[in-house]
């Protein structure tokens, strides 16, 4: 393995400078903003939201639609390419890995942020019952969090066992290379398992990621209530979870190109082919979210009727327009007319759309249980500050976390970009495109 | 594969594959021990929570399949007063905020409005119990749906799923008097309670069984809400008037709410104008 590729991408692990910690700093404290939050709340009770008994589930359960989607990114690029063989993958799997581990531990609190006895989680074990979707997605975001864990770790033992070797890092860091790197010696039998034992994991994961945000989309599917009782729910949450998965890669590759001068590796191909893939399933999702809302809309059953009405007319416009139009067409258009090659529009884009899958989540969630079930007014909602707080928390713990980890290990993959020079097959592009690195 | 694999490790330099294998195996056996005390955790745990509750004594087997209660609210006499709310908010300590059973007025086709007590309508295929990750809500022998508070994780899934608005929260601890903080705590009296369980009507199960009638049935001065045992086929409301329960359904065109969604409610319903 050349020695430059490995100095250049541990850099960022061996250097850190004030702008780290300058950066660090506020995310830390915004995090700690949650916590306290949250303190509260275990204290007092979930009172100090704005949830009340009509509208029982709001922001808490739309972040964990929200993050359990993003984490989708690791599986799509990673695995959906490895199967398939797409070499241009290597140098941005790594990045993709660790938004899915790192989305799924931040998705997987929300659930137990929004119980009213957290201390009881345990009867979920004592007590399960299979019958309950809610068991469902206990059982599949476990599995999912233990195959993406380690569908990250395996890719991650040769650099491990690299910068062992190097001696990268002061005691800490050496001591745990060390012992993540189990043994590694780089021989051709030990290649010979990992890459069987990553190709194996590849294969599982993808049939995993499905169900989770299948199972996820099944907790309001499942039930009888106006805008949740929908056979389209399974695969518009798994689209729409790959498309904000890929929106956030798209970022973390922008800002980390730029941070740790990744340019050698992370080209404008990766952009562009990410970018289409991008373009392609928001134009499913804009397929998918037109058979839901049409469907609904032409017939005319009553409550069906003023679920709509209130979405597109009613208290809810804004969010339901902001995320039609500036979630899903305007990425659309932005990405047609720059024909994807813009990377700072193609950055444009992926923020609309997540932002966008955001609104998404929450018009799914709150207008439904806001819907009279029975001869009442409308019933509101509006959060509170504490769960903005934790909000606001969650979403910078994401960003602290993945910080962290690019200060732990080099986010591209050292040995397998090292792997493709000088003898490997020569990159292939999008067709018709001619990309000048 | 271990076939494959030995091959494999046989063509590599011997003592580096040699080590290897090993600490594959080690790996494996420290998964394995990890996994298999996780399990003798929880199976240990179920086996000495049935043993410090043993099911004779569990609550919530009491009741007897030879009852199977049900509700008939006459919307042609009752006047939407609220009796019953209050009568069932003082009996059972319901902390504030919350309306076991409510009154709702209702317009109707042709413009006119009349008034709809609705408790939990206990119904026989409840989306609330079917979808309880833990079991806290759940059917007792006579057919009563209840809330186990001391089980209850919070999750409001079952809120989610009730499709009459029937369930609450406690969102923050409720206020109780001290008569009701000396009570002993079962899912047919579910008080005192704490905060981050969810609440409902128990269609006064307690009461059923020992042969007198639900707190909303006497306390209501019209004497529209009659209640009684399905098997014997009568009602009774809170005036002592007894009626035949399927002959007063049939004849007087009794239905239920949102009898399309297949819930199968225990509790009817007599039009307000017939
Ligand atoms: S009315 Fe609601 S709470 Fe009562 S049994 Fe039916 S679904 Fe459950
Ligand atoms: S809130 Fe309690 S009773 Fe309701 S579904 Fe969750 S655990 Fe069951």
């Amino acid at each position: 393995m050349p020695q430059s590729d490995l100095e250049r991408l541990t850099a960022p692990v061996r250097r850190t400078t004030w702008r780290f910690y300058a950066v660090v700093a506020p995310l830390a404290a915004i995090v700690a903003l949650g916590a306290y939050a949250y303190y509260v709340q275990f204290t007092t009770g979930l009172g100090v939201t704005g949830m009340r008994d009509y509208v029982s589930w709001g922001l808490y359960i739309s972040n964990f639609v929200f993050f359990i989607g993003v984490s989708h990114a690791g599986t799509l690029i990673s695995a959906i390419l490895r199967v398939s063989g797409a070499e241009w993958r290597k140098p941005i799997t790594r990045m993709a890995e660790s938004i899915t581990v790192i989305a799924i531990s931040v998705g997987a609190l929300f659930p137990i942020i929004d119980l009213g006895h957290p201390d009881r989680i345990l009867n979920l074990l004592f007590y399960g019952r299979i019958q309950s979707a809610v068991l469902w997605d206990f059982i599949s975001i476990a599995t999912y969090l233990t195959g993406s864990l380690l569908y990250l770790y395996l890719p991650l033992i040769p650099d491990l066992a690299a910068m062992r070797e190097a001696k990268v890092g002061g005691r800490f860091r050496r001591a745990l290379y060390g012992f993540l790197s189990m043994k590694w010696r780089d021989h051709p039998g030990q290649r010979w398992r990992l890459k069987r034992g990553i190709a194996i994991m590849a294969v599982l994961i993808i049939p995993i990621a499905v169900s989770v945000h299948t199972v996820v989309s099944w907790i309001f599917g499942m039930t009888l209530r106006v805008g949740w009782h929908s056979t389209i729910f399974g695969p518009y949450f798994v689209v729409g979870a790959i498309l904000s998965g890929i929106a956030t890669i798209i970022l973390a590759m922008a800002v980390f190109r730029k941070v740790y001068h990744l340019e050698k590796w992370i080209k404008p191909l990766h952009f562009r082919n990410l970018g289409l893939m991008m373009l392609a399933l928001d134009l499913i999702l804009v397929y998918f979210t037109l058979s839901e809302y049409l469907t609904a809309a032409y017939g005319s059953e009553s409550a069906d009727t003023a679920w709509l009405n209130a979405l597109a007319f009613g208290p809810y416009a804004y969010l339901f327009w902001g995320m039609v139009v500036g979630g899903l067409l305007a990425p659309v258009f932005i990405l047609a007319l720059t024909r994807v090659k813009s990377v700072a529009w193609l950055v444009v884009a992926a923020v609309c759309v997540n932002v966008g899958m955001w609104f998404e989540r929450l018009l799914i969630v709150v207008p439904a249980m806001a819907t009279p079930q029975m001869p009442v007014n409308w019933a509101s909602y509006s959060p509170t500050w504490v769960e903005w707080s934790i909000t606001a928390g969650a979403i910078a713990g994401f960003v602290l976390l993945y910080a962290v980890f690019s200060k732990l290990f080099p986010l591209v993959s050292v040995w397998e970009v090292s792997e493709e020079t000088p003898e490997a097959k020569p990159t292939p592009r999008p067709v018709g495109e001619e990309v000048t690195p | 594969m271990p076939d494959a694999d030995a091959k494999g490790e046989a063509s590599d330099e011997a003592p580096q594959v040699g080590k290897d294998g090993m600490d594959r195996r080690r790996f494996l056996k420290m998964a394995g021990i990890g996994a298999g005390a996780v399990a003798i955790l929880a199976i240990g745990s179920k086996f000495l929570a049935d043993r410090i509750v043993p099911a004779s004594a569990d609550p919530r087997l009491r009741g007897s399949t030879s009852n199977s209660w049900v509700m008939m609210i006459d919307l042609s006499k009752c006047d939407g007063c609220g009796a019953c709310t209050r009568a069932c908010d003082a009996a059972h300590y319901v902390p504030s905020g919350q309306s076991w059973i409510q009154v709702y007025t209702v317009q109707d086709a042709t413009g006119g409005t009349y008034h709809l007590p609705r408790p939990c309508f206990h119904c026989r295929n409840a989306p609330c119990v079917k979808v309880c990750p833990v079991g806290a809500t759940y059917v007792d022998p006579d057919g009563t749906v209840l809330v186990d508070q001391t089980r209850c994780i919070g999750c409001r899934y079952c809120m989610a799923a009730c499709p009459y608005n029937a369930r609450f929260f406690n969102w923050t601890t409720p206020s109780y008097p001290p008569a009701a903080l000396a009570h002993t705590y079962s899912p047919e009296e579910p008080w005192p309670t704490t905060k981050g369980v969810v609440m409902k009507c128990v269609f006064c199960a307690h009461h059923a069984r020992e042969g007198t009638l639900p707190e909303c049935v006497t306390g209501c001065p019209m004497g529209a809400i009659y209640f009684g045992n399905e098997n014997e086929d009568a009602v009774t409301n809170g005036m002592g008037e007894t009626l035949p329960f399927r002959k007063t359904l049939q004849t007087q065109g009794g239905f239920r709410w949102k009898e399309e969604l297949g819930t199968d409610p225990r509790v009817y319903y007599l039009p307000a104008r017939r």
